[in-house]
């Protein structure tokens, strides 16, 4: 069946069965970064999310389902060749070593500071929880979006960098 | 992994979402949240002919009190549950199962109504139904009828819900001032299935006696089950470490759980004891009464 996806602002015609996820989906329309790990709904890398404020397992919702809302993968954070706070503190943090889990963590965190913009570290801990990293022992990640968090409530010095 | 082929149905509105059911009958599912059915496909463990998919049915994602009753509409996300500062105010067993149901990500998905008509062993919105006496709307063809969840959930993965029926609501009873209640869950990990948990709701007297009890405990039997024989242990009682040892030791007794890699049969039924004292602790300190 004919579907029209909107991904970070570009609508794409797609023809996809039903069964097919919406993970799969969007990477055969070319945008890969957001990632597939565990194939049980259990790792939270192909985290994406939908109308600006809700975080969704690609993995785990048909592609069909998705019409109608805006999806932001990773590659709609990033805006005009600047990073999104949310990128540049995983960079300024070391909040990453394989990377692999990074799209869904950046995603995940997303959708959580829009529903707590200044989230405690307990806070962040909880709201990353069903997301796995098996590099970093999370310390960096937290620091990361903890900076995120910081930067997002003064967009002035942030902008202010480059 | 990809689920198996399946015929896809979007309806608009109840009535179409109804007449597709009853047209497909059993080879039919509902999809709501499908964050239990959708894995559940992926390993071929569910492959159904048709998928009715409701999100898109109009008035169904409402969240609200009514008459007593806090009325959950069949699209009522966790999140929206977990996000509503009122629920953790007053509906004290709520708030506690809305912060530990799956992981954060599911519950942006997953629905309270789906959890209670998948009825999984491990569910813990069955557990937290049942303590909580909780009431199920379930519409058909010719009108709706309104299920205690005893008899609404019948055996693992199965309910009372007929052909051509969708559940379009689950009802908790809003709880009074002197009503509380608690939600104890061991899990090895975020997101895994729970070891053991223990829904508890109580209502005390103005005397301070216990004038009403409910229990229900999953993860330790083919379904979520009321420990009954507690219930009746605190009712009418003032609240002692005795009588709560008491009525937790009745969930031990009806845990008939499997053994797995999250521990021994036996392992899990002290468990389920050890989580019923736990939540009953909680729920009346919360209400200002600490047992000793």
């Amino acid at each position: 069946m004919e579907i029209t996806l909107n991904i970070n602002g570009t609508l794409k015609k797609l023809n996809v069965e039903p069964r097919t996820l919406l993970a799969h989906a969007i990477r055969d329309s070319g945008l890969t970064g957001t990632h597939i790990g565990c194939d049980s709904s259990s790792c939270g890398v192909c985290t994406v999310v939908l109308d600006g404020k809700t975080a969704v397992k690609s993995c785990t919702m048909f592609a069909v389902q998705a019409e109608g809302y805006a999806i932001t993968t990773i590659e709609g954070m990033a805006q005009g060749g600047k990073l999104h706070p949310l990128q540049q503190a995983f960079y300024d943090q070391h909040g990453l070593q394989c990377g692999y889990c990074t799209p869904g963590m950046i995603m995940a965190a997303h959708a959580l500071l829009q529903h707590n913009p200044n989230p405690s570290e307990e806070e962040i801990r909880f709201g990353l929880s069903g997301n796995l990293c098996r590099c970093t022992g999370y310390q960096n990640i937290v620091k990361a979006v903890q900076q995120a968090a910081q930067m997002l409530q003064q967009p002035a010095s942030s902008a202010a960098d480059d | 992994m990809i689920p198996a082929a399946f015929e896809y149905k979007r309806p608009l509105s109840l009535e179409e979402a109804i007449s597709q059911l009853a047209e497909h009958g059993y080879d039919a599912r509902v999809l709501a949240g499908g964050q239990s059915l959708i894995p559940a496909m992926r390993y071929r463990l569910a492959q159904p002919a048709v998928l009715v998919d409701i999100n898109k049915l109009p008035n169904m994602a409402y969240l609200q009190e009514e008459n007593g009753m806090l009325r959950i509409g069949a699209l009522v996300r966790d999140t929206d549950v977990e996000f509503n500062l009122d629920i953790h105010r007053r509906y004290h067993l709520i708030s506690d199962v809305s912060k530990v149901v799956a992981d954060p990500i599911v519950r942006y998905r997953g629905t309270v109504v789906g959890s209670l008509c998948h009825n999984d062993p491990s569910g813990d919105w069955a557990a937290a139904a049942i303590a909580a006496r909780a009431q199920m709307v379930v519409q058909g063809k010719t009108g709706s009828r309104v299920e205690d969840i005893d008899r609404f959930l019948v055996d693992s993965f199965a309910t009372s819900i007929g052909e051509g029926e969708l559940a379009v609501e689950a009802r908790f009873p809003t709880p009074n001032e002197r009503t509380s209640g608690a939600y104890e869950k061991i899990e090895r990990k975020v997101g895994d299935y729970a070891t053991a948990a223990a829904a508890v709701q109580i209502e005390l007297s103005p005397d301070g006696t216990i004038k009403e009890a409910g229990i229900g405990i999953t993860a330790v039997a083919h379904m979520a089950l009321r420990v009954a024989e507690g219930e009746k242990i605190l009712r009418g009682q003032k609240p002692s470490m005795e009588l709560i040892r008491a009525a937790a030791e009745e969930a031990r007794k009806i845990a008939d759980p499997n053994p797995d890699a999250r521990g021994s049969a036996e392992y899990k039924k002290d468990m389920a004891r050890v989580l019923v004292g736990r939540g009953l602790i909680k729920a009346l300190g919360r209400l200002g009464v600490v047992v000793a």
